[in-house]
């Protein structure tokens, strides 16, 4: 299965939408454990996204993903901008100038976003951050491609594999971001980040249902 | 002289770093980038590229910040100028307020950045990962 620029168009639209009418949930998340804002600046950051791509003749996926990373990058004000803009810059340059992506291309998407992610933030698994739903999701979908499955099979358990990342964040201490000031305090408390990550990888689970 | 640039996620702290600074040492080109594109509290990237090149010079640049996304926005700023330009900027850590008086009144003297980095190095706070 793979598809096309302008299905990678609708996908991002589709991202917008969900992140925006989970704005709320994601900023009481961010809240608790740091300044509150991470709802409101994804929402604006991927509006912008929209804004940016919407016109897009659907022929470069590598230009799509690098215009959303700019777009990110100038519109999304905490450590969120600089973290996602280059995961999804760092995404592009493997499906630069290509019409087309399936799969195996997403996974390494995904690999060089997170590699991205954590040479940004120097973060790596249990410091409480996106990294922890990418990381699993990420594992899970070449294992997927390892057994042959069907690849929306492979995007379900990735989007479990996310979200039980998620829910793993509430055991640990946050050692990244404003949350690691509070020490502690952090624990029972699920990450802000972490949760939009998985949202996203849900919401490219759904659009391809 | 070495330009300086602050950084900060609120403008009024970046402004008023710069005020202190700019007492201390009038001939130093000081710029700040505080504050989001829109007026609240966050990190800008281009407000960063705009304020090195707003004080970039021969001499170079150091860069103080205050938290985490601060740093991860002018790393990036620093990727995107020209190979040139990149060696000669220096991101630092050290307490916002101290680090940006003692960068500017060092500058002022003459100091290049390697001697401006020694000067701040026991004032490292361990912010950059």
């Amino acid at each position: 299965m793979s598809i096309q620029g302008k299905k990678v168009i609708e996908i991002l639209e589709k991202i917008s939408e969900k992140i925006d009418e989970n704005k709320a949930y994601l900023s009481e998340l961010d809240a608790a454990i740091g300044d509150g804002d991470h709802g409101l600046n994804m929402s604006k950051g991927f509006k912008a996204v929209v804004e940016k791509i919407k016109d897009d003749d659907g022929n470069d996926i590598g230009g799509i993903l690098k215009k959303s990373g700019m777009a990110l990058v100038s519109n999304v004000g905490g450590a969120s901008g600089p973290l996602y803009g280059t995961a999804f810059m760092k995404a592009a340059v493997s499906v630069n100038g290509k019409s087309e992506v399936d799969i195996n291309d997403f996974a390494k998407m995904l690999d060089e976003a997170l590699e991205g992610i954590k040479m940004r933030g120097k973060g790596q698994a249990d410091d409480k951050t996106m990294i922890d739903a990418i990381e699993p999701a990420l594992k899970s979908i070449k294992e997927g491609i390892d057994s042959g499955i069907e690849v929306k099979e492979i995007l379900k358990a990735a989007k479990e594999a996310a979200y039980k990342g998620v829910e793993h964040t509430k055991e640990i201490i946050a050692k990244k971001g404003r949350a690691s000031y509070l020490g502690e305090r952090s624990l029972g408390h699920q990450d802000a980040g972490a949760t939009s990550s998985a949202i996203i990888l849900e919401t490219i689970y759904e659009a391809l249902n | 002289m070495v330009g300086i640039v602050i950084i900060s996620h609120s403008k009024n702290i970046a402004d008023g770093v710069k005020e202190l600074a700019s007492q201390m040492a009038p001939n130093v080109a000081i710029g700040v980038a505080g504050g989001t594109a829109d007026g609240r509290v966050g990190t800008d990237m281009e407000k960063i590229s705009a304020a090195i090149e707003d004080v970039y010079s021969e001499d170079g640049v150091i860069i103080i910040f205050d938290l985490g996304s601060a740093f991860m926005n002018a790393e990036m700023a620093i990727e995107f100028l020209d190979e040139k330009m990149k060696e000669k900027i220096k991101i630092v850590d050290c307490p916002i307020v101290e680090g940006a008086v003692t960068a500017a009144v060092e500058s002022s003297i003459g100091k290049n950045i390697e001697e401006i980095e020694e000067a701040l190095k026991p004032m490292n706070l361990g912010k950059m990962p």
